[in-house]
């Protein structure tokens, strides 16, 4: 029986991480719960150094090491707990998409100090826009999604371990071929691969693979295998469409080796990369290749927006509330006033002879932690009606009222988002962000046109309020709309449905607290909008002839009072 | 700690190297700030400068690298008047630090065990005279920034908690990085960095060769690598030391005054802090080229570093600021 390909894939890719950790720096495993993920963990627990597991909640205490309080105050005397920062060996990290920015600069200071420390990331995201940070995926060699289903039942061996310290020790001896370089640089271009850190690891894959088959000098083979293994989940674009505009590089990145890939391929034969090669790629690239990178942007921009204080329930900043009990850590500070506080009533009877000579007896369980009440980031949920009634009338003026506000959001250090709704359902052009270039993008290019499906906008908004909330943030909605629903969700067009919808999520809404603005952009006010804001709880603002910057300045003082 | 990569062997990013340079020369800069994508190498450069760079000469075990037995801040309780050799340090501030690893705070394992207050120095103490270095400055918070910034500006660094009231020297140049496309700095804070760079992966095929040939040359056979490049490091570390000395007398006319205050009106940039890195920048430049006095050129040059990030800018103008000021000082500069 022949093995499916993507088995071997991730057998060597293992097998290659096993043998050059500190080089290659890891994999990430996107896959939930299943036989495949549970045949890589049991691979993992072959590997020459043994899997430590750690979850995205791991405390700087443990990663970095530092004093262990309780068993200090208990022997009277320091103790220091060890890091694994200091040991290096193969960190795992569960539920890798819950993986915060904070954690991800952590680990990347970890990677990049080049102690030979190695990461998997188990990633379980279930949608697209789960995932661990980028900048921690792109320090990493690999990245496997399995999806083949023949793999259901393989298991995944790795070499002997004396084939792997084999390898490992021949490592330093092999040989690159002068154009090997070239021919990574190359391939990366053509799959508009930016960061120059894929190329690295794909010569290293390339070294580790062939110390494994005991060659000397890296072949074409293990090349090929190499750049298989690194390069498809890095790519932007398919090589055969490098001229399409929607794929190139993300914005805000000045324009980077879009010339470069017709360079490349006008060289001499000996730069020009390998047609086979190419197509092998291709061949894994991933068929919705560009509908993931949509979301992968949009997933890195709220990736961001959570980023800066966005947490709740504070514990460094705002305002102090009570102290409570609780175990030290580098985000809890030590109360030492309550502290003492707790522990004074106590200290003639917890005094004995052996530690008559310490002035104060403190027991771990008199530690109280401070704590602060933090206010928490806004984020404006602008959802602007871009059907055919408004776009006739005023979307282009909505569009200038929104830019204004982005304006005012910016320096307010508010986090927005963009939904528009048109046609037959709501479209979320910008996940929270702090990235006002993008808004502004998302936005100029929003078309108008077609039905009015302000029920689905609504329920986006929902939805997206939501998920606000769950990451500490508090949403606040500005609706555009002249309120002339005609699309239900259901889809078919009918008025009185649409109406209906629209007002029972409205009412959704104003249940989840959600507190908004509707602005009226009908020509002449109209009931229908009105009715709506009533619904949704929110201030209305007709405005029947102004422009972007006075329906800004109302909005704004709206929302301020 | 591993061996960083030569400060000479970096390829291309021009800019950034120069403008690291510069605040190597002159420190009170106020620091850099590198923008750019993910993998062009910033913080390489930033390690690969700070090992360029001459030890420094500490008092044994001082907490904040003290130059004298009498710079030494009392809490610290140095006894030892020996004078040791050190790398200049450079100093990591991870994303979401607290302020007490920041500022230093409490001792809590003295004040526990042993019942003494004692002053436990944070991550500002070991940058002084020397580098910190903060990757993803736009995702850290914004009071440890506005801290920073704070303390960067005055030198000082003043805890005033826990019953402690402690204040020491804390003078580094700070150096931070980011990428652009996941959040943006506040312009308040933008404003405070002395130097901003933006930078990109090159694009051209050939330098993208030669980076990964000398990252795997620096990672395979590193010996012999370092060795290479050694004596052009010594030269850019000779050059800067030559530099700092040379700065005192490097001048500026009235001409060269009146300019930098004519492109600083031009480009409408706020109040005068532009003003004055745009002079200190190209004197430091002019030190570093071995120029007796100032030129519209050194001007020119260092212009788009102290400008760029200082332009009152609309925040949904997408023309990139460094065209804006390259545009200006032609036309100012003539």
């Amino acid at each position: 029986m022949t093995r499916p390909a993507a088995a071997t894939r991730m057998e060597r890719a293992l097998a290659a991480l096993a043998v050059d950790p500190g080089g290659l720096k890891g994999i990430v495993l996107r896959a939930r719960m299943s036989p495949v993920r549970h045949a890589f963990e049991t691979a993992l627990k072959h590997m020459p150094d043994t899997p430590r597991r750690i979850h995205p909640g791991i405390s700087d205490l443990q990663l970095f090491g530092g004093l262990n309080i309780a068993a200090s105050l208990a022997e009277g005397r320091p103790v220091r707990d060890k890091g694994l920062s200091e040991t290096p060996g193969l960190l795992v990290l569960t539920m890798a998409e819950r993986t915060g920015a904070d954690l991800a600069a952590r680990l990347s200071q970890i990677l990049d100090a080049d102690t030979g420390h190695a990461l998997v990331l188990l990633d379980e995201g279930a949608t697209a826009e789960e995932a661990p940070p980028l900048s921690l995926q792109d320090r990493l060699a690999f990245h496997i999604e399995p999806e083949d289903e023949a793999l259901r039942t393989q298991a995944l061996r790795l070499p002997a371990r004396a084939d792997l310290d084999t390898a490992r020790k021949g490592l330093a001896r092999i040989a690159v071929p002068e154009d090997a370089m070239g021919l990574l640089v190359a391939l990366a271009a053509r799959f508009g691969i930016d960061s120059l850190r894929a190329p690295l690891l794909a010569l290293r894959t390339a070294r580790a693979l062939t110390a494994l088959d005991r060659e000397k000098s890296v072949g074409e083979a293990a090349l090929m295998e190499a750049v298989e293994l690194v390069y498809p989940s890095r790519a932007t674009r398919f090589p055969a469409e490098a001229e399409d505009p929607a794929m190139d590089p993300p914005p805000d990145t000045p324009q980077p080796p879009d010339d470069a890939t017709d360079e490349g391929s006008g060289k001499g034969a000996g730069e020009l990369p390998d047609e086979i090669l190419v197509q092998a790629i291709a061949a894994l690239l991933p068929p919705d290749l560009l509908d993931r990178l949509k979301v992968a942007r949009a997933a890195q921009a709220r990736a961001a927006s959570s980023g800066a204080g966005s947490k709740r329930r504070g514990n460094r900043r705002g305002r102090p509330l009570p102290s409570r009990p609780g175990r030290p850590s580098q985000q809890a500070r030590i109360d030492p006033v309550a502290t003492l506080r707790s522990a004074a009533p106590w200290q003639r009877l917890r005094r004995t002879p052996q530690n008559a000579h310490r002035p104060v007896i403190i027991y771990p369980s008199d530690i109280r932690l401070r704590r602060f009440e933090d206010r928490s980031d806004r984020l404006l949920i602008f959802t602007v009606d871009a059907s055919g009634s408004s776009a006739v009338a005023r979307l282009a003026e909505a569009k200038g009222a929104v830019e204004l506000m982005l304006a005012q959001a910016y320096a307010r250090r508010d986090h927005v988002a963009l939904i528009a709704f048109r046609g037959d359902g709501a479209e979320l052009l910008l996940s929270p962000t702090r990235s006002l270039v993008q808004a502004k993008r998302q936005l100029s290019s929003l078309p108008g046109g077609g039905g009015t499906p302000l029920a689905a906008g609504l329920v986006a908004a929902s939805e997206l309020a939501q998920h606000a909330r769950g990451r500490g943030m508090s949403p606040t909605l500005v609706l555009l709309t002249d309120g002339r629903a005609n699309i239900p969700l259901s889809g078919t067009p009918d008025r009185a449905e649409a109406r209906q919808d629209a007002e029972t999520i409205a009412a959704g809404l104003a249940r989840q607290g959600v507190p908004g603005v509707l602005v009226d952009t009908a020509n002449r006010p109209a009931e229908s909008a009105r009715s709506i804001a009533a619904r949704l709880g929110a201030d209305y603002l007709a405005l029947p002839r102004a422009d972007a910057h006075k329906i800004s300045a109302s909005v704004t003082a709206a929302l301020e009072h | 700690m591993t061996l960083a990569f030569p400060f000479s062997a970096i390829v291309g990013q021009d800019t950034m190297k120069q403008a690291l340079i510069l605040t190597a020369i002159d420190p009170g800069l106020g620091g850099v700030l590198v923008f750019g994508d993910r993998g062009t190498g910033k913080s390489t450069a930033v390690r690969a400068l700070a090992a360029l760079l001459p030890p420094i000469e500490v008092v044994e075990g001082c907490p904040v690298n003290a130059a004298r037995p009498e710079d030494c801040p009392d809490w610290a309780e140095v006894r030892s008047k020996k004078i040791v050799k050190r790398p200049t340090p450079v100093v990591d501030l991870p994303l979401g630090v607290t302020e007490d690893r920041v500022t230093g705070a409490l001792d809590i394992e003295r004040a526990l065990t042993q019942g003494e207050k004692s002053f436990e120095p944070g991550l500002l103490a070991r940058a002084n005279r020397g580098y910190l270095y903060i990757d993803e400055v736009n995702l850290l918070e914004d009071h440890i920034v506005d801290l920073l910034l704070d303390v960067a500006q005055s030198g000082v660094n003043a805890v005033e908690r826990e019953g402690l009231s402690i204040r020491h020297a804390a003078r580094f140049v700070l150096v931070g990085s980011g990428n652009p496309e996941e959040g943006e700095l506040r312009p308040q804070l933008l404003d405070r960095f002395g130097l901003s760079v933006e930078v990109m992966s090159p694009t051209d095929i050939d330098e993208r060769i030669e980076v990964i040939r000398r990252r795997d040359a620096f990672e395979t056979d590193t010996d012999r690598f370092m060795t290479k490049w050694k004596r052009q490091d010594g030269k850019i570390r000779k050059a800067i030391l030559t530099a700092r000395d040379r700065l005192r007398d490097t001048e500026s006319s009235d001409a060269i005054l009146k300019d930098c205050a004519a492109l600083s009106l031009a480009l409408g940039t706020d109040g005068l802090r532009g003003e004055l890195t745009l002079l200190r920048a190209a004197r430091a430049l002019a030190a570093y080229e071995g120029a007796p006095t100032i030129t519209r050129d050194h001007l020119s040059k260092v212009a788009p570093l102290a400008l760029a990030h200082r332009l009152r800018r609309d925040p949904l103008d997408e023309a990139g600021s460094v065209t804006r000021v390259s545009r200006m000082v032609a036309d100012v500069l003539g």
